[in-house]
C-alpha cells in the first residue's frame, strides 16, 4: 500500500507561484467526483503562497512558503465533520468528500492552518487532494510537483524505503509547520525561516569594509564564531525567535564592540564602525 | 468522450493540451519518455548536473486556458458604434465609444473596400500596419508570416521597432565590441559548464534572471541556479531593487540611485587600475584606446578621478562596499550577467544608457572577457546545445510565410514590400500628431554598425502621410513611453480608418473603427521550437535544458467567430484579388508548416507523420560533442570557432565584430561618425542624466520610477485576460473590483506621505497619473518606486481621454518620450521623475 507524503524545501522555492496557478488550472472548471468538485474562479488558495519579507534595507530576504492541506494523520477537520464527511484514505491523502460535507461550513474553522477553504456556489468546504484523481490513474506526483522547475516540492511514497521521500522523512533537518499543534502532518518542510543576526563591520580608520574580523555570537547557552566577509558583512542564520543574543566584534588593533540584540525580528545592525584601539 | 491530449507552445514553454468535450481541461509541461535522447550531464568536483526529464513553464503558461477562454475575447467581428465609413467617422471617438456585432462579410466588405479607397486616393505609403510580439508562439502565425506577406504583397508604411528591451546594448555596446548580428548581445555558448566549472563568483548587475528566464524559456534555468548554490558560487545584485532572484540567492545586494550605474562601472575600473588588479596582457592585445580609458578614470583627462567616493555621492552606494565589490570581482573569476540575454536590464533603458552598457563591455575586457569562467554571461543561456542542427524560427526569413527569396525554401513567390517609406515605433504619435519627424537608423540594426546612422525623414520625399492603420491587438500605452500621446494620435482625424485584428479586446484594440476576431495558437496548427526565435537572438533555445521543435496542435475549436490570422489574411486577399499569391498557389496552413519541417533538419531524423503523431522532437547533442565557450576563441587569439552562425564569416573577418576585430575603449565607429558627440562619445563614460536624481525637476517631483520587465506576465500578454494572475500579490492586487497593479515603496517615503500597506495611490509627474497599491517594502531604495512595466490592462478613469488617471497601471504614461541621447533614438523609460500620494479620487 503506498503512504503519501510531501517535504517542501523552502531553501529552492523562488516563489514563482506555478504551484498555485497549476492547482487552479486542474481545479477550476473540471468536476473530479467523489474527490473534489471544481473549484471557483478566483478566491480559494488550495495551494496558498505565503510570503515572508526579512531584514531591512538593505539586507533582505524572502522565503516563500507554499502552503497546501497537510494531510494530518490526526485530522481535525475529520474530527469536525459529521457523517464521516471528511476522512483519510488508506494512502494518507485527507479528502473532504463534496457530497457529505454539504453545507458543513464549521469544517473550514477547525483546521488550525487555515487551508480549507468556502465554495459559496456549491455550499461545500474544499481543499487540496494531492490530486488524488490523478494518483488514481496511475500519475506519479499531483500538478504542483510536477509544475515545480526547482524540484523545490518532493512528493512520493513513505512506504517505498527507496523512494527520495522515505529516506529523508525523518531526519534532522525535516521539520513540522507549527509543531504545536501536533497534528502529524504527511507534509513536511525544510528550510523554514528562523530569524536571523547580521550586519556590516567598517574599519572607521580607513574607511573600508572590514574584512577577516572575528564575530562572536553567544544566546540560548551556545557560541558560535564567524569571521567577515570581503564586504565586512557576518550573518548568523537560522537563530531562534524572540530571543536574547551578543554580538562580540573584535579585530588587532582595533576596539573590540559588543551589541545586545534581541530576535524578535529579523536583525540587520548596519554599518558597524570599529575604532582604533587607543594603546598600541 | 475520453480526454485526448494535443502538444503546443507558448511563449513561456511547450504544453501538453488535455481536452475533454472540445473543451480545456489542463495545460502542463511535457514528460520525457524513453525514446527521446538522453539529458546532458555536466560534472563538476566529482557530482553529475542533469537536467530533469521534463520541461517547465513560466507561472503564466498555467494560466492559458483563463486566457484562452477569457471573457475579454473578441469572438465575434464588431464595428464602433459611431463609425460610419459612408458618413461621419467620428475619430475623435475612438477609445470612448462602444462597439457593435456585425457579421464576418461585413466586417472584411468594409476592411478591404478602406484599403481600396485609401490606396486609390493616396497610394500604398497611407497603409502603415503592425502588430505586437509574442502574444502567441508559432512560425506560421508569427507577425513576419500569415500578416508579414499580407501586408509586403498590399505594400505598406512599414514600422522600425526600437530595441525595447536592450536599448543601450543596441545603442552602446556593439560600438564596443561588435554583436550587431545579435543587436548588441553577447554570444552564451556553453557558458553553463564554463560557469560552474570556473567561476567563483556571479555578478547580476540589472538582471533578474529568476524572472526574466532568457525571454521565451520557461523556467529552464532555475535548476542551473540550485545547482551553482549548491558549488558554493557567489551571487551579487546590483539593483535599484532587491529583485527577485537576488532575495533568495544574493550573497549581497547593492542598490545604485538608477541613472548612476555607471559611475559605480568608473570607480570599480578605478580601483583595478589603481591596484593593478585587471589582465594587462589581454588588454593589451585583444582592445584598443585602453590607455586614453585609463587616463580619463585616473582623472588625467579631466582633473577628476573616478574614485569610489566619488561614486558613492552620484551612487548613494558607500564608497566601502564598491572598493569592496572592485576587489572581490577582480579576485575571482567572475561572470557579470546584465540582463536577460547578457545584454538586456533596466539599467540600459535610460538616459545615456548606452553609456552603461558599453562599460560593462570594458569591465569584463579588463578582466579578460572570454577567460574560463569570465565572461558576459546572463545564467540563462548556454546549456549544452547542439548547434548544428537547424531549425527556422520566425526571426529567420526562412522561418516565415513570407519567403526568403529562394523558391525552393518556403514559398515560392517572396512578397517583398515595394513602399520605402517608413515610420519609427516610439515616434509613431509624433509623426501623426506633429510631423515631420526624423531619426537615426533602421530600428533593429542587425546588419551592420553603421546602419544605426542611417537617417530618416517621416513623410518620406514624395510619400503620403498615413491615413490608415491596421494594428495587430496592441497595449503600447503599457509598454512605449509617454504615451498618452498614442492615444491622441489614435483620435486624430488624420487616421481616416484604424482596423484592429486581435484575440482580445486589448488597450489598443478598442481604439479601432473595425475589429476582426483572430484565434489563439490552441485554436489552429503551427510549428516551433521551443524558445527559439531565431535571427538576432539565433540559438536562443540553449537557455532550455532540451530543444524541442512543436508539432502544435488545434486543441479546441475557434472560440466564437474567431478565425486564424491566415484565414483572415486569406479572406482579405481574396477581395483585394491577390488571394492567389497570399497563399503561393494555394498553399494551405498545413502546406506551410510541412514546408517548415522540409527546410530543416528534420527530415533526417524522423519523418514528418511520426513528428506529427509524437508532437514534438528532442534534438539529440552529438555523441563526441564538444563544447565551445563564448569568446574562448577570442581570449585565446584563435578563429570564432562557437556556433554563432550569423557572425561575419572567421575567414574574411578577424576578431569581434566591432570595426577593428578589437574590443574599443574608444568606438571607431563612433569616431568617424559623431567625433563631437557629448551624449554618446566615442568613449563610454557616466554623464549625469537628463531626469535623475539630480535634475531641476527632481525638486518637484522627487521619487524615481523604475519599470523593469513583469515576472508574473509576459509584455502586455496574459496580465490583463488571466483574472488569476490577480491572485499573486507580487503582481497585481483586487481592492474594490479592481486588480490595482502594485507599486512598491520604502517605509521612508511611505511614513512621509502618509501611505499605508494597501493604499490606493497615484503616481504622477506633469505627463499623466496612474493609480496603484501601495506596497511598503524594504526591497526598494529610499527614494525609488519599483512598479513592473507592460500593463496589459489601460482603463483611464473617463475612457478614451489621454492624461486621465489610468487604474490598469500602465506606468509609462509617465515615461518620458525623449531619446535616451542625441543620437541614439532608444527609449529611457527607467528615466522617470514622479511623486506619489493617496488617491483621494475615488475608485
Amino acid at each position: 500500500m503506498r503512504c503519501y507524503g510531501m517535504i517542501i524545501d523552502i531553501d529552492k522555492c523562488t516563489g514563482c507561484y506555478n504551484c498555485f496557478l497549476a492547482c487552479r488550472d486542474e481545479h477550476y472548471g473540471n468536476d473530479f467526483p467523489p474527490i473534489a468538485l471544481a473549484q471557483p474562479f478566483q478566491g480559494h488558495f488550495w495551494m496558498q503562497m505565503n510570503e515572508r519579507e526579512r531584514g531591512i534595507y538593505p539586507k533582505v530576504k524572502v522565503s516563500f512558503i507554499p502552503k497546501p492541506c497537510m494531510h494530518c494523520d490526526d485530522p481535525p477537520c475529520a474530527q469536525a465533520s459529521l457523517s464521516g464527511a471528511v476522512y483519510k484514505r488508506p494512502d494518507g491523502i485527507v479528502i473532504i468528500d463534496p457530497e457529505k460535507s454539504r453545507g458543513q461550513k464549521e469544517i473550514l474553522s477547525s483546521c488550525p492552518h487555515r487551508v480549507i477553504f468556502w465554495n459559496e456556489e456549491k455550499n461545500i468546504p474544499q481543499k487540496c487532494t494531492l490530486c488524488a484523481h490523478l494518483l488514481d490513474q496511475g500519475w506519479g506526483e499531483p500538478r504542483c510537483v510536477e509544475v515545480c522547475p526547482t524540484g523545490a516540492l518532493l512528493f512520493g511514497d513513505l512506504n517505498d524505503p527507496k523512494s527520495q521521500i522515505s529516506r529523508i522523512w525523518n531526519s534532522k533537518q525535516v521539520e513540522v509547520l507549527h509543531p504545536e499543534f501536533e497534528l502529524k502532518p504527511r507534509v513536511k518542510y525544510m528550510g523554514l525561516p528562523k530569524r536571523f543576526i547580521a550586519g556590516t563591520v567598517i574599519f572607521k580608520d580607513k574607511d573600508e569594509c572590514a574584512k577577516e574580523v572575528k564575530v562572536t555570537l553567544t544566546g540560548r547557552g551556545k557560541k558560535q564564531t564567524l569571521r567577515t566577509n570581503n564586504f565586512g558583512d557576518f550573518e548568523f542564520e537560522g537563530l531562534e525567535e524572540g530571543k536574547e543574543f551578543t554580538v562580540k566584534i573584535e579585530h588587532s588593533g582595533y576596539t573590540p564592540q559588543s551589541i545586545k540584540v534581541q530576535t524578535k525580528q529579523d536583525v540587520y545592525l548596519g554599518e558597524i564602525l570599529l575604532k582604533r584601539s587607543s594603546k598600541r | 468522450m475520453s480526454e485526448q491530449i494535443f502538444t503546443n507552445c507558448t511563449v513561456g514553454g511547450p504544453v501538453w493540451v488535455h481536452v475533454k468535450d472540445g473543451r480545456i481541461v489542463r495545460v502542463r509541461p511535457i514528460q520525457l519518455d524513453e525514446s527521446d535522447p538522453p539529458s546532458w550531464t555536466i560534472e563538476v568536483q566529482g557530482k553529475k548536473f542533469s537536467p530533469p526529464r521534463k520541461t517547465t513553464l513560466s507561472p503564466y503558461v498555467l494560466a492559458e486556458k483563463n486566457r484562452i477562454y477569457s471573457e475579454d475575447r473578441v469572438a465575434y467581428p464588431r464595428k464602433r458604434i459611431d463609425f460610419d465609413p459612408d458618413g461621419n467617422r467620428h475619430p475623435e471617438n475612438r477609445g470612448k465609444s462602444p462597439y457593435v456585432r456585425i457579421g464576418w462579410d461585413e466586417a472584411l466588405e468594409i476592411v478591404s473596400n478602406e484599403i481600396k479607397r485609401i490606396r486609390e486616393k493616396y497610394g500604398p505609403a497611407a497603409i502603415t500596419a503592425m502588430t505586437s510580439s509574442h502574444h502567441c508562439w508559432g512560425n506560421i502565425g508569427y507577425k513576419r508570416s500569415a500578416f508579414g506577406r499580407f501586408f509586403n504583397f498590399l505594400g505598406f508604411t512599414d514600422v522600425f521597432d526600437n530595441p525595447d528591451s536592450w536599448e543601450g546594448w543596441h545603442w552602446g555596446s556593439i560600438h564596443a565590441y561588435g554583436y550587431y548580428w545579435r543587436l548588441g548581445c553577447p554570444e552564451q555558448y556553453d557558458l553553463l559548464e564554463d560557469a560552474m566549472k570556473h567561476s567563483d563568483l556571479l555578478i547580476f548587475w540589472s538582471h533578474d534572471p529568476d524572472s526574466t528566464r532568457a525571454g521565451y524559456s520557461a523556467q529552464e534555468s532555475a535548476i542551473w541556479r540550485v545547482w551553482l548554490k549548491e558549488l558554493g558560487k557567489k551571487m551579487i545584485f546590483i539593483d535599484p531593487f532587491c529583485n527577485y532572484t537576488a532575495v533568495h540567492m544574493g550573497d549581497k545586494w547593492i542598490a545604485p540611485r538608477p541613472g548612476t550605474d555607471a559611475a559605480l562601472a568608473e570607480a570599480i575600473a578605478y580601483v583595478w587600475l589603481d591596484e593593478e588588479t585587471y589582465d594587462q596582457k589581454f588588454v593589451e592585445g585583444r582592445t584598443l584606446g585602453f590607455d586614453q580609458f585609463k587616463k580619463y578614470i585616473l582623472g588625467k583627462e579631466d582633473g577628476v578621478k573616478k574614485t569610489p567616493k566619488r561614486a558613492e555621492k552620484i551612487t548613494g552606494v558607500r564608497a566601502p562596499v564598491i572598493q569592496a565589490l572592485a576587489r572581490e570581482w577582480a579576485s575571482k573569476r567572475t561572470m557579470l550577467g546584465c540582463g536577460a540575454r547578457g545584454g538586456f536590464g533596466s539599467a540600459c533603458r535610460q538616459a545615456y544608457g548606452h553609456e552603461w552598457a558599453r562599460l560593462m563591455v570594458y569591465l569584463q575586457a579588463m578582466q579578460g572577457m572570454g577567460k574560463p569562467g569570465v565572461n558576459i554571461w546572463s545564467g540563462v543561456l548556454g546549456a549544452p546545445f547542439n548547434g548544428k542542427f537547424f531549425f527556422p524560427c520566425y526571426g529567420d526569413p526562412i522561418g516565415r510565410i513570407t519567403g526568403d527569396g529562394n523558391p525552393d525554401h518556403v514559398a515560392q513567390k517572396t512578397a517583398v514590400n515595394p513602399v520605402k517609406q517608413r515610420l519609427y515605433r516610439l515616434l509613431l504619435p509624433d509623426a501623426i500628431l506633429n510631423p515631420p519627424v526624423q531619426w537615426l537608423g533602421e530600428g533593429f540594426c542587425a546588419k551592420s554598425i553603421e546602419q544605426q546612422f542611417i537617417p530618416y525623414t517621416y513623410p518620406m520625399e514624395g510619400h503620403p502621410e498615413i491615413r490608415m492603420f491596421y494594428r495587430y491587438g496592441g497595449s503600447f500605452m503599457g509598454t512605449m513611453t509617454e504615451t498618452n500621446k498614442w492615444v491622441l494620435a489614435y483620435q486624430s482625424p488624420k487616421l481616416e480608418f484604424v482596423a484592429n485584428q486581435s484575440i482580445w479586446m486589448d488597450p489598443e484594440t478598442k481604439m479601432a473603427d473595425i475589429i476582426l476576431p483572430a484565434c489563439t495558437s490552441f485554436e489552429r496548427n503551427d510549428i516551433s521550437e521551443f524558445s527559439n526565435t531565431g535571427g538576432y537572438s539565433n540559438h536562443a533555445s540553449s537557455g532550455c535544458n532540451y530543444r524541442v521543435i512543436v508539432y502544435q496542435k488545434k486543441c479546441i475549436e475557434p472560440v466564437g467567430e474567431s478565425k486564424s490570422d491566415l484565414e483572415i489574411f486569406t479572406l482579405l486577399a481574396e477581395k483585394l484579388d491577390f488571394k492567389d499569391e497570399y497563399t503561393d498557389g494555394g498553399k494551405t496552413e498545413e502546406d506551410w508548416i510541412k514546408k517548415q519541417y522540409d527546410v530543416s533538419d528534420l527530415p533526417r531524423y524522423i519523418s514528418y507523420e511520426d513528428f506529427k503523431r509524437k508532437g514534438y522532437f528532442i534534438v539529440p547533442l552529438p555523441e563526441d560533442y564538444k563544447p565551445t565557450p563564448a569568446l574562448r576563441w577570442f581570449y585565446e587569439g584563435r578563429r570564432r570557432d562557437t556556433p554563432d552562425t550569423l557572425a561575419p564569416d572567421p575567414e574574411k573577418k578577424e576578431g569581434v565584430g566591432s570595426m577593428t576585430g578589437k574590443i574599443e575603449f574608444v568606438a571607431q565607429s563612433l569616431q568617424k561618425k559623431f567625433p563631437k558627440d557629448k551624449e554618446r562619445p566615442p568613449m563610454a563614460r557616466y554623464i549625469p542624466s537628463w531626469e535623475g536624481y539630480d535634475s531641476p525637476l527632481a525638486k518637484k517631483y522627487p521619487l524615481q520610477l523604475i519599470a523593469p520587465h513583469p515576472r508574473y506576465s509576459y509584455h502586455t500578454h496574459y496580465d490583463a485576460h488571466c483574472e488569476w494572475l490577480a491572485d499573486i500579490p507580487g503582481h497585481r492586487i483586487r481592492k474594490n473590483g479592481n486588480n490595482w497593479i502594485v507599486v512598491r515603496i520604502h517605509p521612508q517615503q511611505a511614513a512621509e506621505r502618509g501611505i499605508k500597506n494597501d493604499d490606493i495611490i497615484k503616481v504622477f509627474n506633469d505627463r499623466g497619473v496612474v493609480l496603484g497599491i501601495a506596497q511598503i517594502t524594504e526591497r526598494i531604495k529610499p527614494g525609488v518606486i519599483h512598479c513592473y512595466t507592460s500593463s496589459g490592462k489601460y482603463d483611464p478613469l473617463e475612457p478614451g481621454k489621454a492624461y486621465s488617471p489610468d487604474r490598469g497601471g500602465c506606468v509609462n504614461l509617465l515615461t518620458p518620450g525623449r531619446m535616451m541621447s542625441k543620437n541614439a533614438p532608444g527609449m529611457a523609460c527607467n528615466t522617470c521623475l514622479v511623486d506619489i500620494s493617496k488617491w483621494e479620487g475615488g475608485e
